[in-house]
């Protein structure tokens, strides 16, 4: 493991000059930045804002959407995380911010009837602009950012670690976050990755 | 490495065989030895773009095998699923480049492998030119002329 980074250091600074830089990357929240609030339209109309949740004693913000089978695995995780933390003063306020030009399956209605059907105990946002999403950096469908009350990144990264089986993942990363916030500590794993869907972006 | 060559040959006989790998051949094609450019695309039967930019990988798998550039298609579609969908696809769209599944259901322990940049997002591609000492990446749909332009200075002889 070390060899192999140690290697790829080696490529990436022989390589940097080449500069074959992602599309997507680099730009966002790293973990201790402040996340910007936003003012985005849920699936009932009503514009939603971090700073309107009353009580709340941090956010768990997450990247998601309708139609990427990643999100669909962690749906009901997603759920059961808004009913055990919201009522601790962590909802979960998810975002879609696909474009629907390039994926129907997420426009704005359709996230009203996933909503309605899934029956959502969270807010479910719409970032048309896509600039939320820019602004976090979030790539990848689900993608969550756990901030504190001051609105300041604590985690970056998966749920957990088993997106196809909830009953064989180990680490529940989104919820340990919480927890160690609630409890005053650090969080101990502050960022993770996991393969999702990349968000789609406007052509 | 050997090992790695077994495999892909063996492969060719039967090719609706999809091996399963683990992040320890990921780190054999990232250390491998070998003149050989390796062109590593993170995909799955889902995933649009992924599909969409699959033909341009299996043209560059079959012009570019003389200048030995390797496409390997890794699928990290879910398990139960590449018996039902992987297998199927791969039949019906006649994949030619090897195509693999990434058997490893924490990706945090190998999407750092792949590259410190990569966030996770599919579609990915990892172009590795060892004797060359270079590792391409890309987290984004490519084309055959995006494919042709990254490759153009590493096959430079």
């Amino acid at each position: 493991m070390k060899k192999a980074t140690a290697l790829l250091l080696l490529f990436s600074m022989a390589f940097a000059a080449m500069s074959f830089l992602p599309a997507n990357t680099g730009g966002g929240y790293k973990v201790g930045d402040t996340a910007q609030d936003f003012s985005l339209v849920n699936v009932k109309g009503k514009q939603v804002s971090l700073a309107g949740i009353k009580n709340a004693k941090g956010y768990i913000v997450v990247f998601t959407c309708n139609h990427c089978p990643y999100a669909k695995a962690y749906e009901q995780r997603i759920i059961e995380l808004h009913k055990k933390y919201a009522p601790l003063g962590f909802p979960v306020v998810a975002i879609n911010s696909n474009d629907k030009d390039v994926q129907p399956q997420d426009s704005y209605d359709n996230m009203k009837k996933l909503a309605k059907k899934k029956k959502y105990p969270f807010n479910y946002v719409y970032d048309e602009t896509q600039e939320i999403a820019r602004a976090y950096g979030a790539t990848r469908t689900p993608h969550v950012y756990v901030l504190d009350k001051d609105r300041v990144v604590r985690y970056i990264g998966a749920i957990d670690d088993n997106s196809e089986d909830p009953a064989t993942a180990k680490e529940h990363y989104v919820a340990s976050a919480v927890d160690a916030l609630l409890a005053g500590k650090d969080v101990a794993t502050k960022e993770t990755k996991a393969i999702g869907c990349g968000i789609k972006w406007k052509k | 490495m050997l090992f790695l060559l077994l495999i892909c040959s063996g492969l060719r006989a039967q090719a609706q065989d999809i091996p399963f790998i683990r992040k320890e051949t990921l780190q054999q094609w990232l250390n491998a030895d070998t003149d050989t450019v390796y062109v590593l695309n993170f995909w799955a039967t889902w995933c649009a773009p992924c599909v969409e930019e699959l033909p341009a990988f299996e043209k560059l798998n079959q012009e570019y095998a003389p200048k030995k550039v390797k496409v390997v298609l890794i699928s990290t579609d879910f398990k139960r699923n590449v018996e039902s969908k992987v297998k199927p696809f791969v039949k019906r769209k006649k994949l030619q480049s090897q195509v693999v599944f990434m058997d490893e259901p924490n990706p945090n322990h190998w999407v750092n492998m792949v590259s410190p940049e990569w966030s996770g997002a599919l579609p990915a591609t990892l172009v590795i030119a060892r004797r060359k000492n270079a590792l391409l990446f890309f987290e984004k749909q490519l084309n055959f002329e995006a494919l042709q332009e990254a490759l153009r200075p590493i096959l430079q002889p």
